[in-house]
């Protein structure tokens, strides 16, 4: 069975959940709770195995070369603590996939809900089951991505969108640390698998990098796990809604850091900096953020603090760093996500039935729900760490671990905080319930409160009935599954353990007993207390040193931006060029003076028509830039050059480039009037005498410098590298004309990026003529009106006439391209100017309603054969892209050669004609539109 | 043939630049269609001159012009035409919207 399945079948079921809430709102809530039993079904086969104490380790290397060293492998690796997260990610999913069901209302989308939700719990899943710790942060980012998008569900609200961008900005920042940690960690071990990391824990703890890697490390899983300073992006995250709230603080996203403080923990652990920096994170937190969680109005931000006090106890337990210790952080981590689950969704029902989360106003409710509210005091005695409920345990055995420091100096603090977070926990697990459930019904509730649908309440008596089990008989239940996650924490031996209600009289019991009475003091006199927090509310905002943090960082940037953008074009290619000449200049001056600029390779004899040529280029050329406030006739000039240039790709054996360039030359010339249309017809005398010449002079010095350049250059011998080229076409290619052979075959694979590009350009346009409204001119330069006449008979008949045999002909250019001069592009070109000409003869109208294709579906029909040629190469088991070709005999027309390379080419043909139109139809139909002509509507 | 040809591209380099300092957007366009004519033809002439050798293979010619530079060359002209059409259509969107072809996107004073 291959392990990876777990982890993917989320994702692929996200699709699949998307694509069928299309077919109704159930839909998508059935097919996830179907793709998570489908996960757990892939699981089952593993679970014997892990428990009698298997480490299941597959990997595929999926680029072999890099098979050593650089550890790329895809690999995955199920052991105890594996099998412990996904049982969580996977059980609490399928409570957190019902309950979702009856929470979101008529209005939410549940496709996106759940897709989202299925990413979400895949790349838990891959974090759980990564041996590759490369692959592990690739899931780590992936739960960020996906958790900003399950954050931000109700995308319109600003809070929502304010929330996902501070957990993503924070758990993003955090998962950039832990690239770097775990690269360091990787370099230092020779290895990125978890196998061998796991087994170098001496090796790691004495190399020199020790430190700056377990820095980078943590600052990953403190982030993640929400730990002091970082806390404050946790309480903003509750603007998901509940359901997400509930899966993503309980039993995974902030999961995922002390999940990776445990799988690391042979590794890194054992050292001072661990425990210092290890136990002072966990301890502030779990001090702080209980003693803030009881002055929170709101049930889901007393929620909140709590988990992140709660991850501090058990940060705090891996930094005490004894067996006992970690055997306790992991115990917690179940019973926290057992409890926690329950509690956001009883706080999500009360939402649901009364409308409002604030305690100042909820009371009472006993009276309405008791049901719920027997369950939320279940899994609030649980939080609160009373005997016989699960959280007790834990929270015992961290009492216990808490004195096992005490000897040392300043020993005494850890227990004395920890019984104090305790008194914090109890008071606002009391406030929880008391708060809310009992005392008078407020007359302020924006809804009649009564019992939730049977079904939401379902997943809640589960998890509570799990938190009565553990805590009465933890023996029976939790103690296999936490002896095997403890015992891959540890990676050895599990200490001796004793999971009872009933220890007899020792300090931690006491400790217990401290924090339950004193937590009920707490909560008694908690109205003084209110009234001093509010005062001190301000010192402890890290939200607001967060967005000061941030404004700092935008303005720092815009200052950059200021200072670099001159905001204006001129200015910016003006710097541009005088930079680049000084660049040239420099490499100039560095040459010394026995360095001749001609080389000694024998240059060809001039002829005198070639003569003719150059000189009516250079001479159009000059006068494009001399006359070019007259745009109609620097047009005319620039074509002259254009088509100069075409002749001087047949002088020099380049007659694919020649056509290529006569093709192109037509539509760009087309284009450039039809925008011409729109624009003044001159420029203004805007620059003066002065600025025109420092213009000249800079254009004169970058000329000058090409033509030595390209002097220096042609006068010298040189290597080329197209022997291979010119010796494979025939035999490999299966083609003559090596540049068509090297476009659509050798080099197929940049063919394929430059169509797209095409296409994309054509689509960019397509966008930004959309709505564009110009009126265009009513008369030409000189101030005469347009002719009537808009689309001559003479010229309109010849041009219906000629489109069958330009058709023709741009077909056989396409056909023989492979072999003689021409191809995919070219022919592509000549569809296009022949469609064109229809265009101008016909009007835009009249031919576009007789033109079947939908312009841009051509350039996706084009891309996708071209795609599909490439990719029909694997199936023979070839690398992307490989050809084939055969010659076949065809009766009339003899010899033909069928080569898998013009379905390529008919790709690029395709991409070609449809960019091209789009550019120019598009262009063309800006002044109906501006017209208020309704001609869009009628083209498809 | 070498003279010629390295004259023709900075004649056209050169026109590119002074076209491509002006202020209006149609300008500027030409200025960018030269130099992407004098890239064009930079890149041909990397693979040295040759005269009536096209690289297509017959039987009894040896001697070939270089394809390499051709086929890079081949693509760079259509692609350059998307940009340039991306540019002037750009260029349209900003005189929609500024009322000016100001290459700056405003007017000047």
């Amino acid at each position: 069975m291959n392990l990876s399945l777990i982890a993917l079948t989320p994702f692929l079921g996200a699709a699949f959940v998307a694509a069928i809430s299309r077919r109704g709102r159930l839909h998508a809530a059935w097919g996830a709770g179907l793709v998570t039993l489908i996960a757990l079904a892939f699981l089952f086969p593993f679970i014997a195995g892990v428990f009698s104490g298997q480490v299941v380790v597959q990997s595929v290397s999926w680029i072999p070369q890099l098979e050593s060293g650089l550890g790329l492998d895809f690999a995955f690796r199920l052991d105890g603590l594996g099998l412990l997260f996904v049982l969580l990610i996977l059980c609490i999913g399928l409570l957190i996939i019902l309950y979702a069901r009856y929470y979101l209302s008529e209005r939410d989308d549940m496709g996106r809900f759940y897709a989202y939700l299925l990413m979400f719990m895949g790349s838990m899943l891959g974090i759980a089951t990564s041996e590759n710790i490369i692959q592990l942060l690739i899931f780590w980012e992936l739960t960020s991505l996906s958790s900003f998008l399950l954050i931000s569900y109700w995308q319109t609200r600003h809070e929502s969108r304010m929330g996902a961008r501070m957990a993503l900005a924070v758990t993003g920042g955090g998962g950039l640390a832990l690239l770097g940690g775990f690269i360091l960690l990787g370099e230092i071990v020779g290895s990125y698998n978890l196998t061998d990391i796991l087994a170098s824990g001496d090796l790691i703890r004495a190399h020199d990098l020790y430190l700056p890697m377990l820095i980078l490390v943590l600052l990953g899983a403190f982030t993640k796990s929400a730990q002091f300073p970082f806390h404050f992006w946790l309480p903003n995250a509750m603007a998901a809604p509940t359901p997400v709230s509930a899966y993503l603080h309980s039993a995974t996203m902030v999961k995922a850091g002390v999940f990776l403080l445990a799988r690391l923990f042979p590794a890194l652990s054992g050292t001072s900096a661990w425990f210092w920096l290890v136990c002072i994170t966990g301890l502030a937190t779990l001090v702080i953020a209980a003693y803030i969680a009881m002055f929170k109005h709101d049930l889901k931000g007393l929620l909140a603090y709590s988990t992140i006090s709660h991850l501090g106890l058990i940060t705090l337990l891996f930094g005490i760093g004894t067996p006992m210790a970690a055997l306790a952080g992991t115990f917690h981590i179940i019973n926290h996500a057992i409890f926690k689950a329950s509690l956001f969704m009883a706080a999500g029902i009360i939402h649901h039935e009364t409308g409002t989360r604030d305690m100042r106003i909820l009371s009472g409710l006993w009276k309405y729900m008791p049901h719920t509210g027997l369950l939320a005091m279940v899994a609030a005695a649980s939080m609160a760490g009373v005997p016989l409920f699960n959280g007790f345990l834990s929270k015992e055995m961290f009492f216990a671990e808490t004195l096992s420091v005490a000897d040392q100096s300043w020993g005494w603090v850890l227990p004395a905080a920890a019984t104090l977070a305790g008194i914090f926990a109890v008071a606002y697990s009391l406030r929880f319930i008391h708060n809310v459930f009992f005392g008078e019904i407020s007359p302020d509730l924006p809804k009649q409160p009564h019992e939730p649908p049977r079904w939401m309440k379902v997943p809640i008596e589960i998890l509570v009935t799990l938190c009565l089990l553990v805590g009465i008989f933890p023996a029976f239940t939790v103690e296999p599954i936490l002896a095997v996650a403890a015992s891959s924490v540890l990676q050895g031996p599990v200490p001796d353990h004793d999971l009872a209600i009933w220890h007899g009289f020792n300090t931690a019991l006491y400790m217990s007993i401290t924090a339950l009475v004193g937590g009920v003091i707490f909560y008694l006199i908690r109205r003084p207390l209110f009234a001093l927090q509010e005062r001190l509310d301000k010192w402890l905002s890290f939200k607001a040193l967060y967005e000061l943090l941030l404004a700092k960082l935008f303005y720092l940037a815009n200052a950059a931006v200021r200072f670099l953008d001159k905001q204006s074009l001129q200015r910016m290619v003006l710097i541009f060029m005088l930079f680049i000449l000084a660049l040239g200049l420099s490499g100039l001056s560095g040459m010394d003076a026995s360095y001749s600029l001609t080389g000694g390779r024998a240059t060809l004899p001039m002829d005198g028509i070639s003569l003719l040529v150059a000189l009516v280029i250079m001479i159009a050329a000059v006068a494009t830039a001399v006359m070019h406030r007259q745009r109609l006739v620097s047009l005319i000039l620039l074509g002259t050059v254009g088509l100069g240039v075409s002749l001087v790709f047949v002088k020099f054996s380049a007659p694919d480039l020649a056509l290529t360039q006569l093709s192109v030359e037509v539509v760009t010339i087309v284009l450039m009037l039809l925008a011409l249309y729109f624009l003044p017809q001159e420029s203004p005398n805007e620059s003066g005498g002065w600025l025109r010449s420092r213009d000249a002079i800079i254009a004169s010095a970058a000329g000058g410098g090409v033509a030595l350049l390209v002097w220096a250059v042609l006068t010298r011998p040189y290597e080329t590298i197209a022997d291979y080229f010119l010796e494979n076409s025939l035999p490999a290619g299966g083609g003559t004309n090596v540049v068509n052979v090297i476009l659509v075959d050798f080099r197929g694979y940049d063919t394929l990026g430059e169509i797209t590009v095409l296409g994309l350009a054509g689509l960019g346009i397509y966008a930004m003529l959309e709505q564009l409204k110009l009126a265009g001119s009513s008369h030409d330069g000189q101030g005469r009106a347009w002719d009537t006449d808009m689309h001559p008979v003479i010229m309109a008949s010849f041009a219906r006439l000629l489109l069958p045999l330009a058709l023709l002909v741009s077909l056989f250019i396409l056909l023989r391209g492979h072999n003689l001069p021409g191809g995919g592009f070219i022919a592509g070109l000549i569809t296009a100017v022949a469609l064109v000409m229809q265009y101008l003869a016909n009007g835009v109208v009249w031919t576009q309603e007789r033109i079947p294709f939908n312009l841009q579906a051509l350039i996706g029909y084009g891309l996708l054969i071209a795609t599909v040629t490439g990719l029909a190469s694997w199936l023979f088991g070839h690398p992307f892209l490989t050809s084939t070709f055969s010659h076949i005999h065809w009766p009339v027309i003899g010899e033909f050669e069928l080569a898998s390379a013009m379905a390529f080419d008919l790709g690029v043909y395709l991409v070609v004609v449809g960019a091209t139109l789009l550019i120019l139809v598009y262009l063309g139909l800006v002044h109906h539109q501006s017209h208020q002509m309704k001609v869009r509507k009628r083209i498809r | 043939m070498e003279l010629l040809i390295s004259l023709i591209i900075g004649v056209l380099t050169a026109s590119g630049v002074y076209l491509s300092l002006r202020g209006r957007t149609f300008p500027v366009v030409l200025g960018l269609t030269f130099l992407s004519y004098a890239v064009n033809l930079f890149l041909l002439v990397m693979g040295r001159l040759t005269i009536g050798n096209p690289p297509i293979i017959a039987a009894d010619i040896t001697r070939y012009a270089d394809p390499l530079p051709q086929a890079l060359v081949l693509t760079a002209i259509v692609i350059s035409f998307g940009m340039t059409a991306f540019v002037i259509v750009l260029a349209l969107k900003a005189f929609s919207e500024m009322g000016n072809d100001q290459v700056d996107g405003k007017h000047k004073p």
